[in-house]
């Protein structure tokens, strides 16, 4: 019989579990339903109350706690995932996406002698336990199954309907874990100001710049400035997070114009990021990258271009404006600004 | 004063971005048509690595830089034509299967064997480099599994900056949620680095580098060893390209007014 672990960690606030930890509980709960099989659920660096809020599970609590890991590190984090799926003993392993976890999956799964997939979409199967996911970034969907144990699961987030329960007095089994020698010291979170922050991961909304902003426009000149202006206009006005073509971000390497607040870590596409929102528009985009793999998760889509044939667009927009993005945008901050 | 670094970049290689991929079965297991003559390039997120680790060996005199990749032979020596003109490195070419579809911890395992056998790497000065994901599998495992296998468990993934210090430590940047960087610093080598894009553009071709680099390769590529993959119990249910299609209504006579209104109403709408 399989043995069902979930693997959940703190968000940064330190007194709630993430997002992400959260999903991975009712992909837990649903599971374990399915299979028949018994539920535990591990934390890393969580305490009493947290514990509580998951009481309603009634699922086997263990936890690993201590100073050394209140700091995602692969070393600690590591060890703590080993230690909660040896004293659970289980087969299958349920990881949240994310970039703590991300980072030590798959050296877990090696350390227990298991196998590990990643960035898995949906669970499913009816005889054996069956997992979907994207190669060829987002590109091909396949179905896969594993006849080896443990398997680690790393699910995506956004995937499963976060856990909500009411809290109890749970009891939860403190998991001994020798800390491990490392070399590595977390000093520190480095963001954006907070005016300067243009990737909300939590937003409805997707806004995908693309480089048509930086080219000639029908006065023979560019307007970087004005574009930049009203990029971040819309995005104040909506809290939209900010997506970008790999040819708009790839110009400051070249030399060429840019939008100021464009980094990499703005590309979506091959490689970037496949961000899920519910909806998502699309300006001065003409290429398959950010209308094909960068759109892959975004619910609604639509597009604004002056190019009336696109073939990016059609089939994957369900509204593609044809228009200039500098026109429409503008008259749309002033609506949006007016409508407060 | 800088170190001497040992930096081995593992890249494999992927089709084209460009190219139209459509699956079909083989008969060892799933694969994409036409797969062996579709263009290749060097896999993205871990050619941003080479550059980096290039540049690195760059501002560290002294260091050495090798280029691990497993891909069949033939493939490998025609997507190495145009990588070899980027930067200097040695080639340690892997003879084995292409694609997304082998799996990771089979690759991992070749990858490793191959690292350990290197003549001269030193362990104290060694910096393992990848691509935090591939372009075909983009599963975040096997520069994990190669770190776990040689025993190395300093590990960073999603890295954009790494900042040597004259003490032999560094300073490390990593991708977390938000669109922020997570800072760390080691104490030392080793360590695994997996990279997301850094900050690095693309070097120009340089004829000369190209010419050194291929008085190495070539013999390289024909003393390749063969590795056989191992499924691990890795089976596949189904792979298919997806099927969504939206039925897109392109709008033409519509002023930038009307599109605004028609937006707000629609960014509103719940």
């Amino acid at each position: 019989m399989e043995k069902i672990l979930v693997l959940t960690h703190l968000d940064e606030t330190g007194s709630a579990l993430s997002r992400a930890s959260l999903e991975a509980v009712t992909a837990g709960l649903e599971l374990a339903t399915r299979l028949g099989a018994p539920l535990g659920i591990g934390f890393v660096g969580s305490d009493a109350a947290i514990a509580n809020s998951l009481a309603a599970t009634g699922a086997r609590l263990l936890a690993v706690s201590g100073e050394a890991f209140a700091q995602p590190r692969y070393a600690t984090d590591a060890a703590a995932c080993e230690a909660l799926c040896r004293a659970a003993d289980a087969t299958i392993v349920l990881v949240p996406a994310g970039a703590r976890f991300s980072r030590v999956a798959a050296g877990v799964a090696y350390r227990l002698g298991g196998v590990v997939d990643t960035h898995i979409t949906a669970l499913g199967g009816t005889e054996k336990l069956e997992a979907t996911r994207w190669f060829y970034r987002q590109r091909v969907e396949a179905v896969i199954s594993r006849s080896a144990r443990p398997w680690v699961i790393v699910l995506d987030a956004g995937t499963h309907a976060a856990y909500v329960g009411a809290p109890g007095n749970a009891n939860v089994e403190q998991v001994a874990v020798e800390l491990p020698a490392t070399r590595t010291t977390v000093s520190g979170i480095r963001a954006p100001k907070q005016d300067e922050q243009t990737i909300r991961p939590d937003a409805r909304m997707l806004f995908v710049a693309g480089a048509g902003w930086t080219k000639k426009q029908p006065d023979g000149q560019i307007h970087v400035d004005d574009a930049a202006k009203l990029i971040l206009g819309f995005l104040r006005a909506t809290n939209a997070s900010l997506g970008s073509s790999k040819s708009l971000v790839d110009q400051g390497g070249e030399g060429q114009s840019v939008l100021p607040f464009l980094t990499h870590m703005n590309q979506i596409g091959q490689t970037g990021a496949t961000p899920r929102h519910a909806k998502g528009l699309s300006t001065c985009c003409h290429g398959e990258e950010p209308h094909v793999v960068g759109w892959r998760f975004i619910g609604e889509r639509r597009a604004i271009s002056l190019d009336p044939n696109c073939g990016w667009t059609r089939g994957k927009a369900d509204v593609v404006y044809v228009a200039d993005a500098f026109a429409v945008i503008a008259k749309l901050n002033e609506m949006l600004s007016t409508k407060g | 004063m800088p170190s001497q670094l040992h930096i081995v970049v593992c890249a494999g290689i992927v089709p084209d971005p460009l190219q139209t991929l459509e699956p079909i079965t083989t008969p060892s297991g799933p694969g994409l048509k036409n797969e062996m003559v579709l263009p290749a390039v060097l896999d993205p997120w871990a050619a941003c690595a080479l550059y980096e680790a290039a540049h690195l060996a760059a501002k560290n005199p002294g260091s050495k830089l090798w280029l691990v990749s497993l891909g069949p032979k033939a493939k490998l020596q025609q997507v190495m034509m145009t990588v070899a003109q980027k930067v200097a490195f040695e080639l340690v070419p892997i003879d084995g299967p292409i694609g997304g579809f082998p799996d990771a911890h089979a690759t991992a395992a070749a990858i490793a064997s191959t690292i350990e056998a290197i003549p001269g790497v030193d362990r104290s000065k060694l910096l393992i480099f990848g691509g935090w994901e591939s372009a075909t599998r983009g599963a975040c495992v096997t520069l994990q599994i190669v770190g776990e296998r040689l025993g190395i468990t300093e590990q960073f993934q999603g890295v954009d900056q790494i900042d040597m210090r004259d003490d032999g430590s560094f300073e490390v940047l990593e991708r977390i949620e938000g669109g922020r960087h997570q800072v760390s610093v080691c104490s030392s080598a080793p360590a695994v680095l997996g990279w997301a894009t850094g900050n690095l553009a693309e070097p120009r071709n340089n004829p000369q580098i190209g010419m050194a680099n291929m008085r190495s390769m070539m013999p390289a590529l024909q003393k390749a060893k063969a590795a056989t993959l191992d499924t691990n119990g890795l089976s596949y249910v189904s792979v298919s390209l997806p099927k969504q299609q939206r039925t897109t209504r392109v709008v033409k006579d519509m002023t930038p007014d009307q599109i605004a209104a028609e937006l707000v109403e629609w960014i509103g709408a719940e």
